[in-house]
């Protein structure tokens, strides 16, 4: 190990500490989550209510106590519900294999799905 | 059959195994998925003994082998995706600078993380993967330093 690697793996240690400062929500409030589904937005729901989103056949989302968790998935490894629940202060929850995304969104969103019809 | 070929086909078995044994390890308890990449020992061991086009193979191999075993069709484009940015990565320090093999591997783990999440990213375009970058560059530091270590070790003691 010489200077230039430490130099190397310091740059990356740092690009971390900034990317990290970068997504810390200043003041931003989230009030909400956005479920996305395959590219398609699923619905925004408010973190404000304590509710069970099942989402198609596949996933199931939870608000409770303000925090947004996937409580069960189909998928095989179920990393998606060992993920840190996500609160006012932002953050993401996803699900590769279904391709479910949980994210924060700043306003909180009106009640029930948004999407335009339900296959089931 | 050439002994060569023979070694390469241990590699690409024991790259397997590793690739096993690493899902019994938590790297971070507390950060799901984040894995140890203990395969990369393998790559890297014969990227250094030999070179890319070995390297490529056995890890080509790898893929394809628990891809289609226990993996899905979009898990091997993942793991190729990975697998391919690290070792170029890998390869471009190797011959072209005087860096550390701890080095080279850290940066080969951060490739490899790097271009997982902007294969995601393209496939859902959801900018919420973002969130997952700092933790993602730390934890391609950490599992590369200590591949980097295990490799450096391991070269030293097989023949």
């Amino acid at each position: 190990m010489k200077k230039k690697d430490y130099l190397v793996i310091g740059t990356l240690l740092l690009l971390a500490l900034l990317s990290w400062l970068l997504l810390q929500n200043r003041g931003k409030d989230y009030g909400g989550i956005r479920i996305t589904v395959d590219s398609r937005i699923f619905g925004e729901y408010s973190l404000a209510e304590d509710q069970i989103i099942p989402i198609g056949d596949t996933n199931v989302c939870e608000i409770r106590d303000g925090r947004a968790f996937m409580t069960e998935a189909t998928c095989p490894d179920h990393l998606c519900i060992h993920q840190k629940s996500i609160g006012s202060a932002g953050g993401a929850i996803i699900c590769l294999p279904n391709r479910v995304i949980i994210e924060s969104v700043p306003v909180s969103g009106q009640e029930g799905p948004q999407i335009d019809a339900f296959v089931s | 059959m050439k002994p060569k070929l023979a070694y390469l086909g241990i590699y690409a078995a024991i790259a397997i195994i590793l690739g096993y044994v690493e899902s019994l390890v938590p790297v971070f308890p507390g950060i799901p998925g984040i894995k140890l990449g203990l395969a990369n020992l393998a790559v890297l061991y014969i990227l250094k003994k030999y070179s890319f086009r070995e390297a490529a193979l056995v890890s080509l191999v790898r893929i394809l082998v628990i891809g289609f075993l226990f993996g899905s069709l979009s898990g091997i484009l993942y793991s190729l995706a990975g697998a391919a940015f690290s070792l170029l990565v890998m390869t471009l320090l190797l011959s072209h600078t005087s860096l550390s093999l701890v080095t080279v591997s850290v940066c080969g783990g951060v490739a490899h993380n790097v271009a997982q999440m902007v294969i995601a990213w393209l496939l859902l375009r959801s900018t919420a993967f973002f969130y997952y970058l700092p933790a993602l560059l730390v934890s391609g530091v950490v599992t590369g330093i200590l591949i980097g270590l295990l490799t450096q070790e391991i070269s030293k003691r097989l023949p």
